[in-house]
């Protein structure tokens, strides 16, 4: 059990800086995500937290040790799952949870306990003596988990490793996933390029661009409270709005952000709201089931053209006819502002 | 539009069609050769006349009678086996150095391919000089750094020469096996190689239990050639030893052409060149058997 210290910690690829001076603190048995496109260097800072790739500067300290520098793999203590799970195809499934144990020298009769207790954590028992190509990709995950289980690692390191398995399998790997953290509760940093993951499983999440790190923050601040417009257009599906009002009451180079599901026809809301109304311009419908997105544009932007969506839930039967202009509303409670120059979050 | 099928809409002509070269190489310079040799050894043929009469197995028992055969038979395995077993551990100490990214590397490669790009006559005649006994490198070499005190008479003692010729054999092969076993690495994916490290695999382990096992196919491959290579091989041990001293240091390939060609005992020399024949295919065999275990990786158990 340890916690993880991350201080001004960059890494250069050539001229590139796919690491950019990270400070970071993650605590002691928290799952914490990182969250990025591809680029974003965050699949590169794991490796660096593994040993796998040396930083060009800065520091990282696990459970209050040093490690960065000469301090090899094996000796940080860390787990890791691959996305491609990694697994050594000529070994069985228990020769590939045994392998870790075999490294450091476990006596034989513990390897086979630890084995077997780990992989009757996971219900893979069954499948120990078969190959992993004799594995589907959710069984490939589990053997993965479990040969980073059997080490007792101080933490885990997981890139991606749910990226592989197809969409129905997700929603319960995941599940699982958070299940088993909770009950082992061993820190855990965990890359994805996908925010439901991220937003699903982190108790903090760390959004990542050009090697920076934009904002850490639970889920919840993160969605509800992002530092600025490219965290607030990077989380949430679809992104956050943004437009420049012509409101004479904001200061000038203001953008007001709200999101999709804020923005609801003026007739939904109560009389005690606070609200501010758009003139809204449908110009498309899009029936998903669950929710409607609505496609159209404000004539209270500066830019009328630019689109903007409302994502209107089941619940709300109105229908909305295409081509024409609607009077809808945000509470003015869950409208952000951000500087148009810099893109920072501004208090009003 | 005409619908005319052309040549080139016929699969099942052109197939036949675009075969033929290879099948006709394969038949007339692979397979009469081959079956005129089994032929001959059941037969008294001498070079320079056309007529010979069959005397069963007369040849087989007059070489298995003859302890230069035998001495020449278990040279050839000797030879064969000890340097397959030299080109693993050279092709796979070459290949760890060969997949590090040094400066000059490319140069590097280029030097160590040449072993197998120079043609085996002018490498043999070059190591006859480097095994010379009179002006031996190896000898001055190791008496200049006192690890010797006598004279190695390389190609005057027969064990020596033997060893000559298993060196030779393993520098002219190995290079082309360190091409395969690269080959071999760079297609092991790098996140395995990374799983190991941090499972805590240190070089050893990583390379005995999962880089080589996982190299099988591709080393197996690399050895079935070798076997070919070294087994059937006449130059080497024509040009450095002749099979001397003494006729010791004979290989069934040499033996073959000195009985057959220079001897002109064209049955005799066939039948010794049958020998190489079941010893040839139990080495396939085994080694396809071996490629093929470690690709299906026991799914059928």
């Amino acid at each position: 059990m340890a916690g993880i210290e991350i201080r001004n910690l960059r890494k250069q690829f050539g001229d590139l800086p796919a690491v950019d001076g990270v400070d970071l603190s993650i605590r002691d048995g928290e799952f914490l995500v990182l969250l990025g496109s591809s680029g974003s260097g965050k699949t590169t800072l794991l490796r660096m937290i593994a040993g796998l790739e040396r930083p060009t500067a800065g520091e990282i300290h696990i459970g209050g040790e040093r490690v960065d520098g000469d301090v090899p793999p094996r000796a940080r203590g860390i787990a890791m799952v691959f996305q491609s799970y990694a697994l050594y195809p000529h070994r069985t499934v228990f020769q590939n949870i045994a392998f870790p144990l075999e490294a450091s020298r476990t006596p034989r009769n513990r390897i086979e306990e630890k084995v077997r207790w780990a992989a009757d954590m996971f219900g893979i028992t069954r499948y120990l003596d078969r190959y992993p190509r004799q594995l589907s990709g959710g069984e490939r995950q589990r053997v993965a988990l479990c040969r980073a289980l059997v080490r007792d690692p101080k933490v885990f390191l997981l890139d991606e490793p749910l990226a592989n398995l197809d969409a129905k399998l997700r929603n319960t790997a995941r599940d699982d996933l958070k299940q088993f953290q909770r009950q082992i509760q061993t820190t855990t940093v965990y890359v994805t390029h996908d925010q439901v993951e991220a937003m699903g499983l982190g108790d903090r999440i760390v959004v990542m661009e050009h090697g920076k790190v934009r904002q850490v923050g639970t889920p919840q601040e993160v969605y509800e409270d992002p530092v600025d417009t490219f965290v607030a257009t990077f989380v949430g599906q679809p992104p956050m709005n943004l437009l420049a009002p012509r409101d004479a009451s904001l200061p000038p180079g203001t953008l007001v952000g709200f999101r999709p599901e804020h923005l609801l026809p003026r007739s939904v809301f109560g009389a005690g709201e606070e609200l501010a109304t758009f003139r809204f311009a449908v110009r498309r419908v899009e029936y998903l089931g669950s929710d409607r997105y609505v496609y159209g544009a404000v004539a209270e932007s500066a830019a009328p053209e630019a689109t903007v969506i409302a994502k209107l839930p089941g619940t709300i039967p109105l229908t909305i006819p295409e081509g024409e202009t609607h009077e809808f509303a945000v509470p003015r409670r869950l409208l952000r502002y951000f500087d148009a120059d810099t893109g920072l979050r501004r208090r009003p | 539009m005409t619908s005319r099928r052309t040549l080139a809409d016929r699969e099942d002509v052109l197939g036949g069609v675009m075969l033929a070269p290879a099948l006709a190489y394969v038949v007339l310079l692979v397979g009469v050769p081959f079956f005129l040799a089994i032929a001959l050894s059941f037969s008294n043929a001498t070079a320079g006349s056309l007529s010979f009469q069959w005397t069963g197995l007369g040849n087989y028992a007059a070489i298995l009678g003859d302890p230069i055969f035998l001495r020449a038979l278990q040279n050839s395995v000797v030879v064969t086996v000890a340097t397959q077993v030299l080109v693993i551990i050279l092709a796979t100490a070459a290949a760890q150095v060969f997949r590090a990214t040094f400066r000059g590397k490319r140069f590097a490669r280029f030097v160590l391919l040449l072993p197998w790009a120079v043609p085996v006559s002018l490498a043999a005649i070059a190591w006859t000089w480097i095994f010379d006994s009179t002006f031996s490198v190896i000898n001055w070499s190791l008496k200049a750094t006192g690890l010797l005190h006598g004279w190695l008479y390389w190609l005057g003692d027969p064990a020596l020469a033997l060893l000559a010729i298993i060196i030779v054999q393993a520098w002219r092969i190995f290079p082309f096996a360190t091409v395969i076993v690269l080959a071999g690495l760079s297609s092991i994916p790098q996140e395995i190689i990374e799983a190991a490290i941090v499972d805590g695999a240190g070089f050893w382990r990583r390379l005995f239990q999962i880089e080589l096992p996982l190299l099988l196919p591709v080393v197996a491959v690399a050895v079935l050639f070798g076997v070919v290579y070294t087994a059937t091989d006449l130059g080497v041990v024509y040009i450095l030893t002749g099979g001397g001293p003494a006729n010791t240091t004979h290989v069934l390939p040499t033996l073959a052409f000195q009985r057959g060609i220079l001897g002109a005992d064209l049955g005799q020399g066939a039948a010794i060149a049958v020998f190489l024949l079941p010893f040839l295919i139990v080495v396939a065999v085994a080694m396809l058997r071996l490629a093929r275990r470690a690709e299906v990786g026991g799914a059928a158990r």
